[in-house]
């Protein structure tokens, strides 16, 4: 093949376009959703003008106001458990060298990523059956637990790749300061860490967020969080009302990526 | 935070530190693995739950059924339909991914440094909305009255809806659309890897367009070929609720399966040793997957 001119050589052809037709269809549907949460008509099919009243009716709806909180309270406590314990795990694992057992407790930490949800969710199910039997309690105590662990790999990860980006000179002249190994941790290492610290509680409330299945299989009887409260309206009639929820689900988890890019890009 | 430092060792300090993490993982993801392969192996409950009398018909109910009336056996149909769904959906997921995915990293790692950041940051937002949120938008757009088949009717294509909503081709487009950015990931993670200088080396000999993508391109992503198409592959295989909302209850995968003995179906062992069975086929690619790539990939 004879090329008489130059050509770029990171071309390759159609991929471009390819690309393209990827990125629309990756919005179109996102978009469509969005654009039918404003519909002022009563289904999803016809369109009945501009209006907020979706938002107003999913805001005045019980059920939803309840699902929500009961997300909120989830995502919360998840979060904050997760990065607790996986920024405990993280200092444990970084910046100590090998040691023996190392790649146990990574498997063991990013099980969650590798089990197919509804494999952890039947064995939750099966073990949180027996133990609400035996206990009695059936509180949110159970879903707070269940989301906590599998958010741990979530908020592990992005505290683990700060560590590993951390200079270990400011500790040891800490240490040469007679710093004890609390006060280095707490006035040297913690704040230098914290940006990955709020990465990983992001990360880990936009996942327990979202969870459907481990949450359905786990909950008890009218413990809804707004995705499984989603899916239950699948039975039903579907009105824009979905839209407007998964839109405001939307518009958080947007919010939240976006600041997370904000927090992670601020240590260059 | 301990605040004794002595001549501790350092495997010590890592494996205490990281205990309050293994110990919610223990309970709450990882030790009830071992009850679900326990129940498979007992008794099926009077409605719901085991009989503690240890016994192979969840495993035996996997793939065969017995005559109510004869107790002749014979190869259960409906489930093998199901199996056979479910890998045959999952390798169309994974493939089409790629078909797109490729293309789609190829763009991303070859724009400017400065406008990488936004088409990456694009790819992550519908990484991280949720699942079932992705879905339902699938599902607006294909239903009868969708703007798909509105689409194709006003453009006089067809008269009449095509029904894909409820159908095999509703859960597979479901699930590329859904699974499309966790092949793009680390497709972008090894093309942005690749050295361009490369392919002008296979242009200067001779090669055509295509001999570079075969014999250069390719084989030199491959770790990230293979990481795309395990992503996608194995929570296909599982998938729950892609299926449940564009299949409609009557194409149902493994995942949906599943759930139906610990509904009405009503079998736990079966439905545990479903599980185990699907646990132990991701368990095993993960392992072919660390193995290859560790070989493919002496630098780490």
């Amino acid at each position: 093949m004879a090329k008489p001119r130059a050509f770029d050589v990171t071309t390759l052809p159609g991929f471009t376009l390819i690309a393209v037709l990827a990125f629309i269809l990756l919005y179109a549907p996102i978009v469509t959703l969005v654009v039918y949460s404003f519909n002022g008509g009563n289904s999803v099919n016809q369109w009945g003008g501009f209006s907020l009243d979706w938002y107003a009716v999913a805001a005045q709806n019980e059920a939803v106001q309840a699902a929500t909180a009961r997300s909120l309270i989830i995502a919360l406590w998840a979060s904050v458990i997760s990065t607790t314990l996986a920024t405990m795990a993280a200092l444990g694992t970084t910046r100590r060298g090998k040691f023996r057992g190392q790649t146990v407790i990574y498997i063991i930490i990013n099980q969650p990523l590798m089990v197919p949800e509804i494999v952890t969710a039947v064995a939750l199910l099966i073990f949180f059956s027996s133990v609400k039997i035996a206990t009695g309690y059936t509180g949110l105590g159970y879903l707070i637990l269940a989301h906590s662990a599998f958010c741990i790999p979530f908020a592990y990860l992005p505290i683990k790749a700060r560590l590993e980006g951390m200079d270990t000179s400011m500790e040891t002249a800490a240490a040469d300061l007679y710093a004890s190994a609390w006060q280095s941790f707490r006035y040297v290492t913690l704040p230098l860490l914290f940006p990955g610290v709020i990465a990983g509680a992001m990360l880990a409330f936009i996942i327990s967020l979202d969870n459907v299945i481990i949450t359905e299989f786990v909950k008890s009887a009218g413990q809804d969080t707004l995705p499984t409260y989603m899916l239950g309206q699948l039975r039903r009639a579907l009105t824009p009302e979905v839209n407007a929820i998964s839109t405001a689900l939307l518009v958080v988890t947007v919010l939240i990526l976006t600041l997370f890019v904000f927090v992670t890009k601020k240590r260059d | 935070m301990s605040s004794t430092r002595g001549p501790r060792s350092k495997g010590l300090d890592g494996w205490l530190l990281s205990t309050p993490a293994l110990l919610l993982l223990a309970v709450a993801a990882s030790g009830p693995l071992i009850i679900v392969a326990i129940y498979s192996l007992l008794e099926k409950g009077d409605y719901s739950g085991v009989r503690w009398v240890l016994s192979g018909e969840g495993w035996f109910r996997v793939l065969f059924e017995k005559d109510i009336f004869d107790q002749t056996i014979s190869l259960a149909d409906a489930n093998l339909t199901i199996f056979w769904r479910s890998v045959k959906l999952s390798i169309m997921t994974t493939a089409i991914t790629f078909a797109f995915g490729l293309p789609t990293a190829w763009f991303i790692a070859t724009r400017p440094a400065r406008s990488r950041a936004f088409w990456l940051f694009l790819i992550t937002i519908p990484f991280w909305t949720n699942l079932l949120i992705r879905t339902f938008a699938i599902m607006e757009v294909i239903r009868n009255q969708g703007i798909l088949n509105t689409f194709l009717m006003h453009a006089g294509l067809i008269s009449e809806p095509i029904q894909i909503l409820y159908t095999d081709t509703a859960v597979l487009i479901g699930m590329t659309y859904v699974y499309l950015p966790l092949m793009v990931l680390p497709l972008y993670a090894a093309v942005d890897r690749f050295d361009f200088r490369l392919i002008e080396a296979g242009y200067d000999l001779y090669a055509s367009r295509w001999q570079v993508l075969r014999g250069v391109i390719l084989p030199i992503i491959k770790p990230g070929i293979i990481a795309g198409s395990i992503l996608v592959f194995i929570p296909s295989l599982g998938a729950y609720v892609t299926p449940r909302v564009l299949g409609g209850g009557k194409n149902m995968m493994i995942g949906n399966f599943i759930e139906l003995q610990f509904g009405q179906g009503q079998n736990w062992p079966l439905g545990a040793a479903l599980s185990t069975l699907l646990l132990a086929i991701v368990l095993v690619s993960l392992v072919i997957y660390t193995k290859v790539s560790s070989r493919e990939d002496p630098n780490g």
